[in-house]
């Protein structure tokens, strides 16, 4: 009867064979492709962060240094906006509809961006009263930095917005937060910055909170940043800026009995304030383009050839390897004769034993000296006698970074003997050939931060501690280890009574002192001068010194670019540190005012 | 009384346990969707579960009333119940209102009835009526066309609310006329016509025509097995192609490329004709009547596509076939859907723990797109276990058809399972993207008092009949 009744099993195949593609379907949707549940993660997890304000930072005598000030982004939830008076909200605002437009239009694709970044106070004053006529618009609050006497801004750096290669190399890093950019900021960012709070929620399509995401588990408290003590004096530091605001240069001062640095200048610098929050960028712009460029970090990154200052240096290598005694003498007729070369030297008295040379700076005193070191007969060879030269002075920081907490610290220049061989052919050179050496020229290339910690290293007897300019951060039983280690030179400690008698004399030793603008009533300050030969102009005037000479408290370099003689300005500069610092007055008025009127920022 | 005893014990409790099932987790997963902080009871009737158990109420009571009717009733009015939801639809045609630009639905004392939900079953009974008619024994051209014209009414009258998606439902009761002696090259045809529409909205019209001019030439030979009159009606239609497109171009008669092709198929079709009575070919009149309303297809379809469906709709389907790639826009809800589907993972993420659900990432969620929920909340075991009961559902009633004495009521159980089928596969398919999104919701769980109504009847009409199929002659 019924002829068609196979054709059940048809029906039955092709029922079964829907059921078997949607359930191969679902396999593969539901088991094997994972990234739906990502993308659903990101279509309801929404994370709110809580930016905890960053940790002070406080002078070495707990002044206030750098604290935060409010800030306040305004954002958009896309999905809550409701009609409204968006005129008024320009006028507030002061931007144009267009761009209310594209904020708006913005803000669905990426709902975290602020619309307008840091309002200003007024602004924000107004807004706040008005923002509940603005549904979807909210405020968010930020911190920002802020300074108390707008100093010392190479050395705390300052506060940008992360880029791609943070967020890339950090994963706590993630779209707009902040981070430290240079100085103190970036090398102790870790601690300053304390550590986000989030709050996960899931929301729904409109952005709606529904609830914590898996209750909470992944909320956290922000902490806020850890505070810090650094090295710095603020009076000191206020003080130097101002003497050194008309001249390019730099100073460094160190307590040498630990390393922390007391004053760190770069001449001519710029206001920290401008390099915060929304203006930075603008700001930033104007700074590099300055002439004068304020943004070059000199005592970290200038390069000089040391000049007479590093007379000390080679006196002490070679009472080291005993070629000279303090008492050996030498003649010196205005300067240096060998062959055909000459190297000038002033009027003085002569023959001079080693203090005396020092008081001096007798060129031709250090020629000699320089060439009993090269040509010293317990060395086969010249190259034997200055790659050992070489290794003292490299063992006094030279050379090399001195791996202070500054990230940007750059190493200066000691030729190795390989970079004569290659100019002069191996064994090809002697004595004459490095000739400049003696005298701290030529081939030596130093950075202030380094010439400062070399007059520590004389001030201590032949040790130092590796420069920092953090003393104490909150909650950390101790500063990293190697600033409290002590380094030793090579040279003797016994070995520096001459060099420092010598740097005694030539600041309070009367005629033939060389630096008796430094000398200063009551405290003995041991000092030396140079001059760092520049090819470009005038020559740069340096200046080392420590005081006082028992015990002492303070080492400093100082350079002035392009003034000439390291007597005329960078001697009395260091002198008028040296008396605010260890009499917290300054009593030689004459001298501060010689040194504030002259202007030399212009000079080449 | 005793007659009550007979029933209960040869009811179909099977079926009756996968319908239970079916419903319960049906409501349960509106629950999910709708469950929030402000949770007062099940009967909540500002939340879907509350109305939809008032619904599934409802539906029980109907069931009630189906068993207490006696069974010859179907029957008897299936023509009146038939004419009354043709009579439903034109009414919902002049006095609806209007909802998402389709007017489909009645709004009744503060309820909404869609009548193209219950013509189903009027349609169903008709249909099974007729064909059981004592004088249908062999499948003619005239069974077929009153066939057609059964379907057809309710079909295009849903068609133009518009309700493209509901009115589809209609086309799968081919799938009983197959059972019921349909031939099978009929069934074929159409699934040959259905990828032709398909391939229409993919590639374009010449390519189509050429391809199945290839075809008839192909065919054309492997009928006659005449090779020298095959090459020469391909050198004849090559060169006539030829000629029209560079006539075309050269004489620069701008044309557009499809009145091009079509001067080509007559002209070319022409001289194959008379080549064909000249060398007595078998089947040129049919094939040649073949190739072109199959030509016809692609050029209706293109017509359609572009002047008759809205845009879009027209975007839902470029981006099923693969043509747009739209995941905020047109694209949403299957992107979204697919995402709580997605990540419900193997064993899901547990009831009421559905994020993209619950929060109204998936549009629809309760009616149309309920099956989310079961994937998102209840992971593979979940949408299997649903899968796996109507699959099981469906084979049971192709049991139960199969079991019966009368052909009206193995006709009527076809009709069910071709209901329930469609809706089952469509509206799954489409939440995982394998189906354009259409609106149907998906059999005893979707939210809504008309389908679950309706499908509750149309499914106990069944339980009703097959209770009394010992007695029934």
């Amino acid at each position: 009867m019924d002829q068609f009744k196979e054709r059940k099993y048809s029906v039955g195949i092709i029922v079964l064979a829907v059921a078997l593609i949607l359930l191969v379907r679902l396999f593969y949707l539901q088991v094997i492709d994972t990234s739906y549940k990502l993308s659903a993660e990101n279509n309801s997890k929404r994370i709110d962060f809580e930016y905890p304000a960053r940790g002070l930072i406080y002078d070495r005598n707990n002044a206030l240094l750098v604290y935060n000030q409010p800030s306040y982004d305004l954002m958009i939830a896309p999905y809550e906006l409701k009609p409204f008076d968006s005129l008024e909200l320009c006028n507030i605002l002061k931007i144009s509809p267009q761009r209310l437009r594209e904020g708006i239009r913005n803000s669905y694709q990426k709902r975290r961006d602020p619309f307008v970044r840091q309002l200003s106070p007024e602004t924000y004053a107004v807004l706040q009263e008005k923002l509940y006529k603005f549904p979807g618009f909210y405020v968010k609050a930020r911190t920002l930095r802020k300074y108390e006497d707008e100093i010392a801004a190479h050395l705390l750096g300052y506060v940008g917005e992360v880029d791609d290669a943070n967020i890339a190399s950090d994963p706590y890093y993630s779209l707009g937060d902040y981070i430290g950019i240079s100085g103190i900021e970036k090398s102790y960012e870790k601690y300053l910055r304390g550590e986000k709070g989030q709050s996960v929620y899931l929301v729904d399509v409109h952005s709606r909170i529904m609830g914590a995401y898996q209750g909470g588990r992944f909320d956290r408290n922000a902490r806020v940043g850890q505070n810090i003590i650094c090295t710095i004096d603020a009076g000191l530091q206020k003080y130097g800026e101002k003497l050194m605001k008309n001249y390019k240069g730099s100073v460094v001062g160190i307590e040498p009995s630990t390393g922390e640095v007391l004053v760190l200048i770069s001449s001519p610098d710029y206001n920290p304030s401008l390099l915060i929050g929304r203006q930075r960028t603008v700001n930033y712009i104007l700074l590099q383009q300055d002439t004068l460029e304020p943004l070059f970090n000199r005592p970290l990154m200038a390069n000089y050839p040391p000049g007479s200052t590093f007379k000390t240096v080679n006196g002490l290598i070679a009472l080291q390897e005993k070629v000279i005694t303090p008492d050996t003498k030498f003649y010196c007729d205005l300067g240096y004769y060998y062959g055909r070369i000459k190297v000038a030297c002033h009027d003085h008295q002569s023959p001079l034993n080693f203090p005396q040379a020092v008081q001096n700076s007798c060129n031709a005193y250090f020629c000699n000296v320089f060439r009993n070191i090269i040509e010293d007969s317990k060395f086969n060879s010249v190259t034997e006698a200055y790659n050992n030269w070489r290794n003292h002075v490299l063992s006094f920081g030279f050379g090399n970074r001195l791996n202070s907490d500054f990230t940007n610290e750059l190493p200066g220049f000691i030729a190795p003997s390989s970079y004569y061989d290659k100019y002069y052919g191996k064994n090809g050179w002697k004595f004459l050939t490095i000739i400049s050496l003696a005298i701290g020229q030529g081939e030596l290339l130093i950075t202030p931060l380094q010439m400062a910690n070399m007059t520590a290293i004389i001030a201590n007897h032949g040790y130092y501690y590796t420069p920092h300019v953090v003393k104490e951060i909150q909650g950390q039983n101790s500063i990293d280890r190697r600033f409290t280690e002590k380094r030793f030179t090579t040279i003797d400690s016994a070995v520096f009574d001459p060099v420092i008698e010598g740097m005694d004399l030539a600041v309070n030793g009367g005629a033939g002192s060389t630096a008796y603008w430094a000398r200063l009533k009551d405290i003995i300050i041991c000092g030396k001068t140079g001059t760092a030969e520049n090819p470009h102009g005038e020559d740069h005037s340096l200046f080392i010194a420590f005081a006082p000479r028992e015990n002492p408290q303070i080492a400093l370099s100082v350079v002035v670019e392009n003034a000439g003689f390291g007597s005329s300005y960078a001697a009395p500069i260091a002198s008028l540190l040296i008396e605010k610092y260890l009499t917290d007055t300054v009593k030689r008025t004459w001298m501060e005012k010689r040194i504030l009127e002259t202007n030399l920022l212009n000079k080449r | 009384m005793k007659r009550n005893i007979n029933i209960l014990e040869s009811i179909d409790w099977l079926t009756i346990g996968i319908y239970l099932l079916l419903v319960i987790f049906g409501w349960i997963n509106i629950f999910a969707v709708g469950y929030n902080d402000q949770f007062k009871n099940i009967f909540d009737l500002k939340y879907n579960y509350g109305t939809q158990l008032i619904w599934i109420l409802a539906s029980f009571a109907l069931i009630f009333i189906i068993f207490i009717l006696d069974h010859k009733v179907f029957p008897f009015f299936s023509y009146l119940l038939y004419g009354l939801s043709i009579l439903m639809l034109v009414a919902v045609f002049l006095f609806g209102t209007e909802v998402h630009g389709a007017k489909s639905w009645f709004r009744i004392a503060g309820f909404s009835i869609q009548p193209s939900e219950f013509a189903k079953i009027g349609t169903s009974l008709a249909l099974a009526k007729y064909l059981s008619g004592y004088n249908i024994t062999k499948f003619t051209f005239k069974t077929f066309a009153v066939c057609s014209a059964i379907i057809g009414m309710p079909f295009f009258l849903i068609l133009i609310q518009p309700d493209p998606g509901t009115a589809m439902v209609f086309i799968v009761f081919l799938l009983v006329l197959y059972r019921e002696g349909l031939p099978g090259w009929i069934l074929l045809m159409a699934a040959f016509i259905s990828g032709l529409f398909l391939f229409s909205l993919l590639i374009d019209i010449p390519n189509i025509v050429t391809g199945l001019i290839v075809l008839a030439l192909i065919a054309h030979y492997a009928i006659n097995r005449r090779f020298r009159v095959f090459l020469i009606s391909v050198l004849i239609c090559a060169a006539i192609f030829m000629a029209a497109f560079y006539a075309n171009q050269y004489f620069k008669l701008g044309y557009q490329k499809g009145l091009v092709v079509i001067v080509a198929l007559t002209v070319s079709g022409l001289i194959c004709l008379i080549l064909a009575l000249r060398y007595k070919i078998r089947h040129v009149l049919l094939t040649l009547t073949l190739l072109y309303g199959f030509i016809a297809i692609p050029y209706s379809v293109d017509f359609v596509f572009h002047r008759v469906l809205k845009p879009h709709q027209q975007k839902r389907v470029n981006i099923l076939l693969g043509k747009e790639l739209d995941p905020k826009g047109y694209g949403y809800n299957v992107n979204q859907s697919k995402i709580a589907i997605g990540s419900g993972g193997f064993s899901g993420k547990g009831f009421l723990e559905g994020t993209q659900t619950k929060f109204n990432f998936v549009p629809e969620q309760s009616t149309d797109f309920i099956f989310c929920t079961v994937g998102e909340e209840w992971g593979f075991i979940g949408t299997s276990l649903v899968i796996l009961l109507f699959t099981g559902l469906l084979i049971r009633i192709v049991f139960i058809a199969e079991r019966q004495r009368t052909r009206y009521v193995r006709i009527y159980a076809y009709l069910v399972v071709s209901v329930l089928f469609i809706h089952f596969a469509i509206n799954t398919a489409m939440t995982i993207g394998l189906f354009p999104v259409i609106g149907i919701p998906l059999p005893f769980f979707s939210y809504g008092g008309s389908s679950m109504m309706a499908f509750s009847i149309l499914l106990f009409i069944l339980m009703r009949l097959d209770a009394v199929r010992m007695v029934y002659l």
